[in-house]
């Protein structure tokens, strides 16, 4: 979305477009000719493999919609009216239903690759702001959407998350009622959620654009975590990273596939199976898996409002990262300390995500607090300190240093090659 | 379970998927095979159903048409006297990928049942014999009967098979999706309906969380007459009714794992084509063929 | 890629055989994708399942034409006089926009089945009206149809169209 247009047109109508919108210069100069660091690893794969999960979830929304109803009297059926009925309904269903977890996997492991390499700081922090927005509305467009089919859990779980909002001080229970627009979770709720959950889903496609754009001003980040400095250090993004990106999505695609064919309930709750029931609550309510780590931050505080109010700070204090961090060296691999914080916070985060499918219950409780306190003691106490204390290793002279180390020397006679030496 | 299908279940699965999961199935069916007992955090001591062998399991899993007709038929004679099927139409007997009823057996069926249609032109609802299009109707005209005479409303069975499952527990549950275990919820039906061990307690079962079932135990040796000479005992009903029961929640499960095999085989096909021009476009880098269109770094 | 690896080169290599083979694999594959899509629009097994109705006709007094649903559509059902039958054969075939006997339309000459939906553009249309006894007029367009259901005077191109359907007994009549 930046850089110099060098697309000529070579067809009539491309010309006669191209003069009038130049949006063929636009996609050539961002995804043809758009430089990108060599050294980029498969963990870079991930930003192309949500784009597609994203608009393959619309795709199948959009298909799920055409025969879904908001009513909580036929919500439940028709989901079942999909899975037996419609042609293909049950693919669609189980490939929506599944697509939304491997975009949180996809999600998660992008924004880990985001944290190992730095990619947050200067001068990424709008990019990995707007990240934190697509992020924000993934949560509330897949809660949204865990509601619709109208089981147990799609009832208790929407129960409790808009409950949270009766925490404000004051006008939480207006909040609430104004939310459900009734005096509890029924048909109206139902029926906005299904309204908003269509809504979001290209409101983050329009964040992803502007996410792209903030990525083409800089440029990506690189496992090295320093800046082209020439053309060595770079390669157009076509051929070579729409190959490396199609093949990493191929590979992905069959992990999706695997799921869907074969076991298509196993991230579910056997419980959704139940239809909604406003007067018994299911004995073990959990959210979906991408949930689990917030959902253990927020039952591990024993307060209303504290637990609401850890589990957001929890996922908002990711926006403060790029100044929280004060090392100004970028990538982990040139960071002893960090390296090693960084993978205890991973296991950290996988722990959480663990205690919070456990019951709130004995040693799970006590394992809950310890790991929240130390989920914030690393982005408030361990980021902002290791960044004065640690000694970073020396960093390498350039991109096609760090790739072709003593190669290195070779490549100049190669290189003089190249246009825009 | 024999050690002999649990060996061949394994060395099948390792042949079929010939990928790093098969060594994880192996390992992982001989280990659920030992109930291990009350580990999970629940209070409550609950035996872990054992794993058994489904026609339905595995990657070219499918279901058995005579299983499944003699599921329907202890369906109808037991179960159905509390338990609606109100997402079963009659017409799906006909599936071929299910129970695979003649039409004329379908239709036989439909019309042993009344169906509470209208109004007519008079404005009356009224009773007529059921066709392919409707669906089982429930013994009880509604809950509240229901709950009057039992004190409870018998689950609607159209969905038992996924709404019912149990702890897995570390690490199982990790290696499930790999070796594909999705029957635990007809593996718990049928520990359900087996578990009833106590003789003094017809409301005791051993795989019931709490134990204090309000079924009391609905099966018993003879109750139903088997024509094709499966045994009538009270273990094959529940075999029976289980795979009968995930047919009912699951009735695409056939042609789901059907497609599945071609799409994924594509993907690998298609996966690998991806690695070998990744490959090629990228070995430029290093061949030192020429770069015609080197982009230039940023400004 | 395709382009890039023939410009190099003008003949078909390995290589070019690799980037066709990857291309083409890829566009069967988005091919295939692209059926369900599609045929999740189609009808689905209860729209299908619920094809047949039956209805009582026992009570429909002669010279009277009831209308039922059938697949979501309208279905008339006319019990003719003696006179509208003679009238409705009586034309000669020659004379109609689309020929067809009155014989060749009905199973019992005073049992007349048609689905109300005039050939036109799929306006429901009046029956017992319009210039023939026992016949149906369109008030979209004005198109008139005859005892018979044929089309007669107007835009419309075709006669209205017969179910499949079959008598059971004389009471009964099942549609689909």
């Amino acid at each position: 979305m930046s850089g110099h247009p060098t697309y000529v047109p070579k067809s009539a109508a491309a010309r006669w477009l191209e003069s009038r919108l130049p949006i063929l210069g636009l996609l050539h100069s961002s995804f043809v000719v758009f430089p990108n660091p060599r050294n980029l690893n498969y963990w870079w794969t991930f930003g192309g493999i949500l784009s597609f999960m994203l608009a393959a979830q619309i795709v199948t929304g959009v298909v799920l919609a055409m025969h879904y109803t908001p009513d909580a009297r036929l919500a439940f059926a028709s989901i079942e009216h999909i899975m037996r009925d419609v042609n293909y309904g049950w693919l669609f269903r189980y490939m929506h239903a599944n697509g939304a977890s491997m975009f949180f996997l996809a999600l998660y492991i992008h924004m880990f690759r985001g944290l190992y390499y730095g990619s947050y700081k200067a001068p990424r922090e709008v990019l990995w702001l707007l990240g934190v927005v697509i992020f924000l509305l993934s949560i509330a467009t897949a809660f949204l959407g865990y509601v619709l089919p109208w089981g147990q859990m799609s009832f208790w779980g929407a129960t409790v998350i808009t409950s949270l909002f009766s925490a404000i001080p004051f006008v939480g229970d207006y909040v609430t009622t104004w939310l459900w627009g009734g005096y509890a979770v029924d048909s109206a709720t139902l029926n906005r959620f299904f309204a908003l959950h269509y809504l979001l889903p290209f409101m983050i496609a329009g964040v992803v654009v502007l996410h792209i754009w903030a990525l083409h001003v800089p440029g990506s980040n690189n496992p090295a975590g320093i800046e082209p400095k020439s053309g060595k250090d770079t390669l157009p993004f076509h051929p070579y990273f729409t190959v490396k990106d199609g093949f990493a999505l191929a590979c992905f695609l069959i992990f999706y596939g695997w799921f869907v064919f074969y076991v298509p309930n196993y991230l579910g709750d056997a419980d959704n199976y139940i239809e909604a029931n406003p007067l018994q609550t299911p004995v073990h309510i959990v959210p979906e898996w991408y949930y689990l780590p917030f959902y253990a931050i927020l039952r591990s505080i024993p307060s209303k409002i504290g637990g609401a109010a850890a589990m957001f700070s929890a996922v908002l204090i990711i926006a403060f990262l790029p100044w929280l961090d004060t090392s100004r060296v970028k990538s982990a691999a040139y960071r002893p300390l960090y390296r090693i914080f960084f993978w205890i916070f991973v296991a950290c985060a996988l722990l959480l995500g663990y205690v919070g499918s456990q019951p709130p219950e004995g040693g799970y409780v006590l394992a809950a607090r310890l790991l929240t306190i130390y989920y914030f003691v690393h982005f408030l106490v361990i980021l902002p300190l290791l960044g004065l204390i640690e000694r970073p290793q020396p960093l390498p002279a350039t991109i096609a240093d760090s790739v072709l180390g003593p190669q290195a020397q070779v490549l100049p006679a190669k290189a003089t090659q190249m246009p825009g030496q | 379970m024999s050690h002999c299908s649990l060996f061949g279940r394994a060395l099948g699965l390792a042949i079929l998927l010939a990928s790093a999961a098969s060594t994880g199935s192996a390992f992982a069916a001989g280990a659920s095979e030992t109930p291990s007992g009350a580990q999970g955090p629940h209070a409550l001591a609950i035996d872990i159903p054992a794993r058994q062998v489904w026609s339905f399991a595995g990657p070219f899993g499918k279901y058995d048409p005579a299983q499944l007709q003699r599921g329907l038929k202890v369906y109808r004679e037991v179960c159905s006297n509390c338990h609606s099927l109100k997402m079963v139409a009659f017409r799906d007997l006909m599936s071929p990928d299910g129970p695979n009823l003649t039409e004329a057996e379908a239709r036989a069926i439909a019309e042993a049942y009344k169906i509470k249609d209208g109004p007519n032109d008079a404005g009356e609802m009224f009773e007529r014999p059921g066709r392919l299009s409707d669906y089982f109707p429930w013994a009880f005209p509604n809950e509240q009967t229901a709950r009057a005479a039992f004190g409870a409303v018998p689950p609607d069975m159209s969905l038992l098979a996924k709404a019912r499952t149990y702890e897995r527990g570390f690490p199982l549950f990790l290696l499930d999706p790999f070796i594909q275990y999705q029957e635990r919820g007809v593996d718990y039906i049928y520990a359900l309906l087996t578990g009833y061990t106590n003789d003094k307690d017809p409301n005791w079962d051993e795989y019931f969380p709490g134990h204090k079932i309000a079924m009391p135990n609905p099966l018993s040796d003879g109750a139903v007459d088997y024509a094709d000479g499966a045994p009538k005992t009270v273990q094959q009903y529940a075999k029976d009714i289980s795979a009968f029961l995930m047919w009912a929640a699951e009735p695409k499960l056939v042609e789901r794992k059907r497609i599945g095999f071609r799409v994924l085989v594509y993907l690998a096909v298609f996966a690998a084509l991806l690695y070998l021009v990744k490959r090629k476009i990228w070995a430029r880098l290093h061949n030192g063929a020429s770069e015609a269109h080197r982009a230039q770094p940023p400004a | 890629m395709e382009a890039s690896a023939t410009a190099d080169e003008p003949t078909p290599t390995r290589r070019d055989f690799l980037f066709i083979a990857t291309g083409a694999v890829g566009v069967v594959g988005a091919g295939a994708a692209v059926w369900p899509l599609i045929d999740q629009m189609n009808p689905d097994a209860t729209t299908l399942a619920a094809a047949s109705t039956e209805v009582d006709i026992g009570n429909i007094a002669e010279g009277q034409i009831v209308t039922i649903k059938w697949r979501g559509k309208p279905v008339f059902i006319s019990h003719r006089t003696q006179a509208e039958i003679e009238a409705a054969r009586a034309v000669p075939i020659d004379e109609l926009p689309d020929p067809a006997t009155d014989q060749s339309r009905t199973q019992k000459p005073e049992w007349l089945i048609v689905i109300g939906i005039c050939t036109h553009l799929g306006c429901v249309p009046l029956g017992n009206d319009g210039p023939f006894q026992g016949g149906y007029f369109c008030p979209c367009h004005g198109s008139v149809y005859d005892a018979s259901g044929r089309i007669r005077q107007g835009p419309a191109p075709k006669n209205l169209a017969v179910p499949p359907y079959a008598f059971d007994g004389d009471a009964k009549v099942k549609i689909g």
